[in-house]
């Protein structure tokens, strides 16, 4: 299978693929996803660790991690890219040895949305192709801060520093930022 | 649940970064497991981050990564993955995942230890030596001892509610303080306050009497 690097597939395409992954355990299904995400994800983690062998090893977990849980990734619930996002902010963290605790949507006591689905904007905040949209038509300034605090992984205070910035003009465009994304995404219905 | 004191988007994106230490991160995640709210910005958050990470420029692609991830594949057997919901714990559960992990399942087991005033607290321990976590128990209609903070301080309220200035913390509503902020958070009347509150660094009770004990009460 040949697929250039840069081509962009769909979302649903690629949860076509993940669908592919785990019900058949489809390797050109997944070569596809890891032609497209793997020099992402690599150069995602070159970021912080400043080291092409770790971060290759890095990616190489990542993908193996999406090969292994591609049959948990919910369609309905969020998009490809930001699904595979996580899984490799999760594996960087636990190569820094950190821990981050999580809600368990499993536990009794975990609160439900109580919106019912089909009214539910939840689908629709990782549109993919809205998302998209919205992200190229935030300011530069703001789009640095949000790729800084994603990728570089530094505290906001560092950011500040890093942009020779007061904090809270580091945290006013955070707030910017994402009050310009949540209005994108909900200007849909 | 009505929640009404949320997350700000700062705290929010260095949790969905991977940011934030595990200290802040065990109060950020409590609450979100009582907020569907919070969890749709969070959602939001990681859509934004698969967004940008569609647009990451990749360089220095080694030739042979793909062979070597089908390798590895041939060596991986797939285990299915069974979703048993958790056995629903007994008694009056007010502690959601994570924090449950961290304290047991309800109240009744908490081993309080007493901090004077009527109040007691548990510090929890974590693997992160920059936090300081406890859960704290004011009694109704009592004070909460004033103080002042060395940088953030995030408060959730787990059972009863505390008044703060004008604004009611109930079950579920998180509370972020700054520096500088000296407040006189009260417990309502009729309930006891049961909180998880995480801080940087040890409290300055800004009254003399408690600033006196606090080397030996280690608040």
């Amino acid at each position: 299978m040949t697929q250039t690097k840069n081509q962009t597939l769909s979302n649903d395409e690629m949860a076509g693929l993940l669908k592919a992954i785990a019900s058949d355990r489809s390797v050109d299904a997944f070569e596809a996803v890891f032609r497209f995400y793997s020099p992402r994800v690599r150069s995602f983690m070159a970021m912080k660790t400043g080291d092409r062998q770790i971060a290759e090893e890095l990616m190489q977990e990542t993908m193996v991690s999406v090969w292994n849980k591609a049959g948990q990734f919910d369609p309905e619930r969020g998009n490809v890219s930001a699904w595979i996002f996580t899984i490799a902010r999760n594996i960087r963290i636990d190569f820094y040895r950190r821990r981050r605790p999580a809600f368990d949507p499993q536990d009794p006591v975990f609160v439900n949305d109580d919106i019912p689905s089909a009214e539910m904007e939840f689908e629709r905040v990782q549109d993919a192709a809205l998302l998209r949209d919205a992200m190229a038509t935030l300011p530069p300034d703001q789009l640095d801060v949000l790729k800084r605090a994603f990728f570089d992984d530094v505290s906001h205070s560092t950011i500040a520093t890093d942009l020779g910035l007061p904090l809270g003009t580091v945290k006013s465009r955070i707030r910017l930022a994402f009050e310009k994304l949540r209005s994108a995404l909900e200007g849909r219905r | 649940m009505n929640i009404n004191h949320h997350l700000s988007d700062e705290l929010l994106l260095d949790y969905a970064s991977g940011n934030l230490s595990e200290g802040w991160s065990l109060v950020v995640a409590t609450h979100m497991a009582m907020c569907p709210s919070c969890r749709r910005r969070l959602a939001a958050m990681e859509g934004a981050a698969g967004a940008l990470l569609e647009k990451v420029d990749a360089t220095d692609v080694p030739v042979d990564s793909w062979e070597r991830m089908k390798q590895r594949l041939e060596g991986i057997r797939i285990e299915e993955v069974k979703q048993t919901p958790a056995a629903a714990p007994s008694g009056a559960t007010v502690f959601p995942e994570p924090l449950r992990s961290y304290v047991g399942a309800d109240l009744s087991t908490v081993k309080w230890q007493a901090l004077g005033l009527g109040a007691y607290h548990l510090r929890i321990p974590t693997d992160d030596p920059t936090t300081q976590v406890r859960l704290l128990r004011i009694p109704a209609g009592k004070p909460v001892p004033e103080h002042t903070h060395v940088g953030r301080e995030l408060t959730l309220v787990l059972a009863g509610s505390f008044r703060d200035g004008s604004d009611l913390f109930g079950r579920g509503d998180i509370e972020e303080a700054d520096d500088d902020l000296l407040h006189t958070p009260k417990a309502s009347p009729g309930e006891d306050c049961i909180c998880l509150a995480v801080t940087e660094a040890p409290l300055k009770f800004s009254s003399w009497i408690v600033r006196l004990i606090q080397p030996i009460l280690k608040i």
